[in-house]
């Protein structure tokens, strides 16, 4: 039996010639990560384990993205505890306010994540690397600090869901409707420590942007990772960026898969995620009775440029509607100074809209747009838990950047095709 | 290694965000952390939990965000182990990693009810339910995966 393109990548990085679903092997890391919440953690680890130097000093990334510029004291202290780590082991890739972005957005925009790479992050959204034919993975802060010390990780290597892509997205239809949809269709656990293997005509006509965000919500379908074949696109996409050569792995024609599922893109249609579950999903046309207060644009899932052009073709020209909050969140400096430039940021403003530097504040429930009781937001983010963006009793729609743009003009869950341009 | 205590039950899909919201994560204090543990789900779990007590969840328990902080909140807690049908994966690794006990026993996690004596010898895998009498075998772990148990967790176990 031959080995799925996950499996090829993690017997390679153990130094075996085949691995198989459930062994438990130790794999060598081609980069580790970690963010303002999960490094201080791994740092106090590293530290009282007595470690004193670390595996490569520019294989570690440290980026700070969650509560900066600082929500508060504590996050402040966390932040100078990453900061000051940083500088004593000398951290290459430390990015600060001012350089920073969303870590799951600035490691692929840098080509600091590569293709055939094994890499481990202490954020579960780290899965977002598969887009660029990597095998990347969420893991805690002890195997931060772990794989900070040593560049091993422990895995058991994962059985596999095929996920055969046909036709194409009809736009505002986006990579971001494709992954509800998925979630909707095999449930929060649903990939349960299995890899989700994307592959099928229909891959070539997904934008890197769409893959990164596909692969970034593996985990909300319970998978240990997302990965995409390494074609045209991703060559297009690494050649001038990826900072390190870069090595392509194929999917044995006889690899085991536990399931295969065939999804006709040209089918899908805006799709929402109704708390508080990701699994929840229905057609956004469904929405036209759910009133919503807020509208988040941004995050790890879809902060990039194309979710920025997608919201501002909707926005354009326009205002939001009376009583409606918009916080829009371009991911990195890069794309938010690209924003800039094009006259996004503008047009945004003049929409009614609120433009924010990198952060990740409130798709987790953080700072910079958190809700009442009672009070319900459609967003771009990845989680729609209890009290995932503020009180208890509010509630999260997940959404594309189109539909969310769509739904800040009406005030109530839109369908974007309705909405003329 | 055993452990004895009062089951505090949870349902499926339990997620990161309710074991330690987002707002208490401006610290690594486990400490702190234990003190807003379930506060999401369950308010009066810190004034109800002692030491020793059992988690029961369903399925896919801990799904969600990679924050250690989460087991390290339950385990802070006084928790002694947490039994769930399935876990999901990361928090799953952040258990052993972080040495909090952790079963998968989906016939364990059906019965076994809010408030049950439950004792659980992690040796055999076999979780006892007092106070209904019945018994449930847990799959044990891999070897590899209990060397890291006995070690006191990951720090411990590479560093041996």
């Amino acid at each position: 039996m031959g080995m799925t393109m996950t499996q090829k990548i993690l017997a390679v990085h153990a130094g075996l010639d085949k691995v198989e679903a459930g062994q438990l092997i130790s794999a060598r890391l081609d980069e580790v990560l970690g963010n303002d919440i999960t490094t201080p953690v791994a740092i106090n680890e590293f530290n009282k384990a007595g470690f004193t130097s670390v595996f490569d000093k520019t294989r570690i990334n440290i980026v700070l993205d969650h509560f900066v510029p600082n929500k508060d004291i504590k996050a402040a202290q966390q932040s100078k505890q990453c900061r000051d780590f940083a500088n004593k082991y000398d951290i290459l890739n430390f990015y600060d306010v001012g350089q920073m972005g969303i870590e799951h957005a600035l490691l692929p925009e840098k080509g600091i994540v590569t293709a055939g790479d094994c890499i481990i992050g202490a954020d579960s959204h780290t899965c977002t690397y598969g887009a660029v034919g990597a095998f990347s993975t969420g893991v805690g802060s002890t195997d931060m600090a772990a794989g900070m010390a040593t560049g091993k990780c422990w895995f058991k290597v994962p059985a596999a869901i095929r996920f055969v892509l046909k036709g194409q997205l009809q736009p505002p239809v986006s990579g971001k409707d494709l992954i509800l949809h998925i979630i909707g269709r095999i449930g929060v656990d649903g990939a349960l420590y299995k890899s989700m293997e994307f592959t099928g005509p229909g891959v070539a006509s997904l934008t890197m942007d769409d893959r990164l965000c596909i692969c970034n919500m593996a985990i909300e379908a319970g998978a240990k990772n997302g990965i995409f074949p390494v074609d045209e696109v991703t060559i297009q996409y690494l050649t001038g960026r990826s900072q390190r050569p870069w090595t392509v792995y194929e999917a044995d024609e006889d690899a085991e898969y536990e399931q295969t599922i065939e999804i006709d893109l040209s089918a899908l249609e805006p799709t929402v995620a109704w708390p508080h579950l990701p699994e929840n999903t229905k057609p956004a046309a469904d929405g036209k009775d759910v009133k919503i207060d807020q509208v988040v644009i941004g995050s790890c899932t879809n902060g990039r440029l194309e979710d920025m052009e997608a919201a501002w073709k909707v926005l354009k020209g326009k205002h939001i509607a009376p009583g409606v909050r918009a916080i829009i969140i371009p991911a990195t400096m890069a794309i938010y100074k690209e924003c800039i430039l094009r006259g996004w940021t503008t047009d945004f403003i003049d929409a009614g809209c609120v433009v924010s530097t990198p952060t990740c504040g409130p798709c987790l429930g953080g700072y910079m747009g958190i809700l009442a009781q009672g009070e319900r937001c459609i967003s771009t983010t990845n989680r729609n838990f209890v009290g995932r963006m503020g009180h208890v009793e509010s509630e999260v729609y997940l959404a594309s950047p189109a539909t969310a743009a769509a739904s800040a003009l009406t005030g109530y869950i839109t369908d974007p095709r309705t909405i003329a341009e | 290694m055993q452990a004895n205590g009062f089951v505090h039950k949870y349902p499926d899909n339990v997620d990161t965000d309710v074991i330690i919201p987002a707002r208490y994560l401006n610290t690594p204090d486990a400490k702190e952390l234990a003190a807003h543990c379930m506060e999401d789900i369950d308010p009066d779990f810190v004034k109800k939990v002692q030491p020793g007590d059992i988690m029961v969840g369903g399925a896919n328990f801990g799904c969600g965000s990679s924050r250690e902080h989460a087991p390290l909140a339950i385990k802070t807690a006084g928790v002694s182990c947490v039994i769930a049908a399935t876990f999901a994966r990361i928090f799953y690794r952040n258990a052993i990693n972080i040495g909090l006990p952790i079963l998968e026993c989906p016939a364990a996690s059906e019965a076994i009810r809010a408030g049950d004596k439950v004792h659980v010898d992690f040796d055999t895998g076999v979780i006892t339910d007092e106070t209904t009498g019945q018994t449930f075998q847990a799959q044990p772990f891999p070897p590899f995966i209990q060397e890291i148990i006995k070690a006191g967790g990951l720090m411990n176990s590479i560093k041996q």
